[in-house]
Order: structure tokens, then C-alpha cells, then sequence
């Protein structure tokens, strides 16, 4: 074994970062950095050559059709997934080269609202929220009801909720348990992966708001993932609309969009307008054929 | 390989492709065996979930044990009856049926009942959770899962089954006895005294040895599956499924290794005397 690749060794094998998995952000801002990153499963690729930087304190809300990659997106960016190229830098780390103990600790910065919720069945309510708090194990109970309390009543849920099983409660409701969950531990960063979709207008709203709320209340970098426009317009400070790569061709960018909310409808892109204005236009007549 | 490759290149490479295939699946069955190994020495699993998973594996699987237990018994006995009588040895039938019971059947069939009780739910169970995004929701909050869904559930079979197989081996001793004394009319004290004279610690401790082994591999088989389950509700299906199947083979395979090599360790332990046929 040579010295370099001796040397390369015992560098991965500490916890803390090295010199190659730490590197300074594009700017003071940028938080999140995805740097060329691509994804593909088996024989689909599904994200190409992504780059994307996302500042402290934005909401960045990232739109397109179904099967484009938005969701997957979100898992690279909180390290459930490794990108099969390129890299995802959160707070100057690389993610992939962490150990599972300093990524553990890095995950613990973000707050995830799935987009079923995924809460846990077998627990109540109250122990869905606790759970990252009893995992911590820095809490003493009484805290962590006095948290898990606080959250409950931050995302308007009544105290009898507490002691409920998922089964038993509305999808609103098991979005506001997810996240209630989420923000249990103060995250720095939010990811809501669909945080509207199978809800009512008016719940919706009520979620969209909490959105809002969160980032009002604490200094949180949001990453919303949507087709819901509303969504779009009510929290959004940055737009991202993803295209699938199914119908890109092989030169074209994956970002049709990149920009403020306001500037959305005036996008030159025909695929941008049609998305916006939820228009099946020609796809419709290719089906018929 | 893509699949149109595979159908020009004929048998040669689909044999190539399974393999290929059958490789990644033993490589990752046993990382995750190790991870789970690690896990489970590194932190000590929350005490109610290890308690909840021991509830489910043990306290719902005692009644199909109870039954299985006492239908080998019973079962044996009246098979054995025929040949022994004819022999003059029913008397003898004790030795038979208890030391099959004991260091094989019980073990075996426990274990095997248990692969489709137990093996099958956790299975579906964690195949559940991991499409409905529960499983990614642990790591989020910092737990790991392997740690938080897999140790409790390896430890419950661990410490339950072969608690489990006491009561399929003491079911399946006594459907024997009732059936050999009761309904053939063999006499109790000679019946129990043969019993005794070839029934020895030994035998019990192969079959507990046994279904310690049979317990590890069940539960990381089917944590494993769980774990590595497709979309969909057909995903599910298939996890529970692929869980039993893939336990009852390895519980089969488990034994006959098994066997082999705790024979070869009594012998060493107590060499046979030259001339002897037992």
C-alpha cells in the first residue's frame, strides 16, 4: 500500500471531517450546496448534473411534475441517499464521506416532513414527537413533555390529541403531528416533501401558514417540495422548477426555472407556463395516438 | 443487466445474472447482520420496546406452540406404535419419541411455525414502515433503525425461543406420553423409566442450542426483507413471503450444520467405545 493511499485511509477513518470532505461554501451564505449531483436507480436516472446552492434563512421551494426528482432531491440533501455523481455540501461537508455517527449528528439539524407524515404507528401521538428527544438522550421526561407539549400547541393541536394512535386522527392532523415531530429538536434547516397534497383547501392553507409560522418564529432554512401552486406563492422567497429527464433532451439543464415567485409567470418557457397554469396541452394528444 | 442483453446471451448469462444477483443479496444480508451485531452490543435497545417485542414473539406465539408441540408428540407415538409392538419394545417407545422430540421436531417445528407467525409479521410489519417512509422518518430523528426496529426483535428471539421450544419440547413429551400410556395401554412407570435412561441433559441442550441459532437467523432474515422491501402493497406480500420461505430453508440448513457439528463435539467430548452401537 502506498504512503498516499495509507494516508487516505487513516484520514477516513476518523470521525471528524478531513481537508477533502470540508471546503468552503460558494458564498458566507450558502448553507446547502449540491455540486454537479446525479441520481440514478438501477438502469433510471432520475437527477443530472443538479446544481443548486441554498442560503441560510431562504424558503426555497423546488416544483415540477411528478417523477422529476424533487423528492429524491430532498433525500440527498439530508443524506438518506448518496448522489451516484457529484456531491451534496451541507454546511461545507460533504455528506457522503461522513461517518454514520457525524452524519447522524449532522441529520439532527434538519427537521423532515414526509409526505405522508410517517408517523409511527404502534406509538401515540406523544411519543411520535418525543422520539427524537428520548434518542438524544440529553433530556430529562419532564422536558420532553414540557417539548413535546409546546410543539403540539404550535401547530394548533388540542392536549386530548396527545395520547391518540396515527389511525385515529385526519390527514391535517397527521401533518401537524409530522410536523410538530419535525421541530422538536430546533432544526436549523426544514425539508416538507409534499406538505399539502391529499389535504383540503382550507387545510392546506392551515399548513401552509405553519410554514410560514416556523420560519417566522426561529431562523430556518426551508426547502419546500410542491406541485401545489398556492404553496408556491404564499411561502416561497426562491422558486426551482425541475423537468423529468424522460422529456429533456440530453444538452438541456434539469432547472427550467431558477428565480423569485414573481418572476414564474413571466418565464419565456412554454414547459414553465404549462406547469404553472396546469395545462395538459399537447400530452394529451400524444396520448391518444 | 438489462434484460434484453440477458435474453441474447441465453442461460449462460440469466446463470451469470441470478448470480450476480444471489451475491448482492448474501453481501448485504450480511452487512446488515453485522451492523445489527454491532448495534446490539454498542447501546442497549430502549427497555419497553425490547419488552413489546418479546410480548409479540413469545406471549402470541404460546398457543400454536402449545399445539404444535403436543401434535408431534401425539403424532410420533402413533407412528412409532406399530413398528415397536411388533418388536415387543413399546415399552421403549418413550426413548424414541422423546429424544426426537427433543433435539430435532420440537426445535425444527417450533422454530418453523414461528418463521410463519413471527418471522412473516415483522416482515411485513417493516416492510410497512419502510414505504410509508417510517423507517427514513428514524433516521431523521437521529435513531438509528437497524439499532431501533432490528436489535429488539433479534434479541426477543434470541432470549424467547428457546423458551418457546421448552414448551413445544414439554407439549410434545407429554401429547407423546398421553397417547403411548393412555390410548395403547402401555405402562407408565416402564414407559418413563426408558424415557429417562435415554433422554439426557445433552439432548435438551442441542435442541436449545438449536433454536438459539434458529432464533438469530429468523429474525435477521426477515428484519432483512422488511428492510429491503419493494413499493407497493404487492411488496409487502412478497417481503413476508420471501421472509418465511427464505427462514425455513435457513432453519432446515441450520440444523443438518448443526447436527453435524455438535455430534462431532460429543464425540469428542464422550468418545464412543469401540464395539458400542449407541
Amino acid at each position: 500500500m502506498s504512503k498516499d493511499r495509507v494516508e487516505k485511509f487513516l484520514a477516513g477513518s476518523t470521525a471528524t471531517p478531513t481537508r477533502s470532505t470540508v471546503r468552503a461554501p460558494r458564498s458566507p451564505l450558502t448553507l446547502l450546496d449540491v455540486e454537479q449531483a446525479s441520481m440514478r436507480f438501477g438502469g433510471q436516472q432520475v437527477l443530472r448534473d443538479l446544481d443548486l446552492a441554498i442560503e441560510r434563512g431562504q424558503t426555497l421551494v423546488v416544483i415540477g411534475e411528478s417523477g422529476c426528482g424533487k423528492t429524491v432531491l430532498l433525500r440527498l440533501l439530508i443524506g438518506l441517499i448518496r448522489p451516484t455523481v457529484g456531491r451534496v455540501l451541507f454546511d461545507g461537508k460533504d455528506l457522503a464521506q461522513l461517518s454514520e455517527r457525524e452524519l447522524t449528528k449532522q441529520r439532527m439539524r434538519f427537521g423532515f416532513l414526509f409526505q405522508g407524515a410517517a408517523l409511527f404507528d404502534s406509538l401515540s401521538v406523544f411519543d411520535n414527537v418525543a422520539l427524537g428527544l428520548r434518542e438524544q438522550r440529553r433530556f430529562t421526561e419532564t422536558e420532553i413533555r414540557d417539548r413535546v407539549r409546546l410543539r403540539l400547541e404550535e401547530v394548533g393541536l388540542p392536549e386530548n390529541a396527545q395520547e391518540k394512535k396515527p389511525a385515529e386522527l385526519s390527514g391535517g392532523m397527521k401533518k401537524r403531528v409530522g410536523l410538530a415531530r419535525a421541530l422538536a429538536l430546533d432544526p436549523e434547516v426544514m425539508l416538507y416533501d409534499e406538505p399539502t397534497t391529499g389535504l383540503d383547501p382550507i387545510m392546506s392553507d392551515v399548513i401552509n401558514e405553519l410554514i410560514l409560522q416556523t420560519g417566522r418564529r426561529r431562523p430556518v432554512t426551508s426547502i419546500v417540495v410542491t406541485h401545489d401552486m398556492k404553496t408556491v406563492l404564499k411561502v416561497a422567497d426562491r422558486v426551482v422548477m425541475l423537468y423529468p429527464l424522460a422529456r429533456l433532451r440530453p444538452d438541456e439543464r434539469q432547472v427550467l426555472f431558477d428565480g423569485p415567485p414573481a418572476e414564474l409567470s413571466q418565464c419565456p418557457d412554454e414547459r414553465v407556463t404549462q406547469f404553472i397554469e396546469g395545462e395538459a396541452r399537447e400530452r394529451v394528444k400524444n396520448h391518444k395516438h | 443487466m438489462a434484460t434484453a442483453d440477458v435474453e441474447r446471451l441465453g442461460w449462460l448469462a440469466w446463470l451469470g445474472d441470478w448470480v450476480y444477483h444471489a451475491l448482492l443479496v448474501v453481501g448485504d444480508f450480511l452487512i446488515f447482520s453485522g451492523r445489527t451485531f454491532s448495534w446490539m452490543f454498542r447501546r442497549r435497545p430502549a427497555r419497553h420496546t425490547l419488552l413489546h417485542s418479546c410480548h409479540d414473539v413469545g406471549v402470541g406465539s404460546l398457543i400454536v406452540i402449545i399445539i404444535t408441540g403436543a401434535f408431534i408428540g401425539m403424532v410420533l407415538a402413533v407412528q412409532a406404535y406399530a413398528e415397536f409392538h411388533s418388536l415387543g419394545l413399546e415399552t421403549r417407545m418413550g426413548s424414541l419419541i422423546n429424544v426426537s422430540v427433543v433435539r430435532e421436531l420440537g426445535p425444527v417445528l417450533a422454530a418453523t411455525m414461528l418463521a410463519g407467525r413471527v418471522g412473516s409479521a415483522m416482515a411485513a410489519e417493516l416492510a410497512t414502515m419502510r414505504i410509508s417512509e417510517q423507517i427514513d422518518a428514524l433516521s431523521c430523528l437521529g435513531a438509528n433503525p437497524i439499532h431501533y426496529l432490528v436489535v429488539p426483535r433479534l434479541m426477543a428471539c434470541v432470549l424467547v425461543i428457546p423458551l418457546l421450544t421448552v414448551v413445544a419440547d414439554f407439549t410434545g413429551v407429554m401429547g407423546g406420553a398421553m397417547i403411548s400410556i393412555h390410548l395403547y395401554d402401555i405402562e407408565a412407570h416402564h414407559y418413563w423409566s426408558h424415557s429417562r435412561a435415554y433422554l439426557g441433559m445433552w439432548d435438551i441442550g442441542v435442541g436449545l442450542v438449536k433454536s438459539l441459532f434458529f432464533g438469530v437467523a429468523l429474525a435477521l432474515i426477515s428484519c432483512h426483507r422488511g428492510f429491503n422491501a419493494r413499493p407497493g402493497s404487492q411488496g409487502v406480500g412478497k417481503a413476508a413471503t420471501e421472509a418465511f420461505v427464505a427462514s425455513f430453508i435457513a432453519i432446515l440448513a441450520l440444523d443438518f450444520f448443526l447436527a453435524i457439528i455438535l455430534n462431532a463435539l460429543r464425540d469428542r467430548i464422550w468418545p464412543t467405545p469401540p464395539g458400542s452401537l449407541f
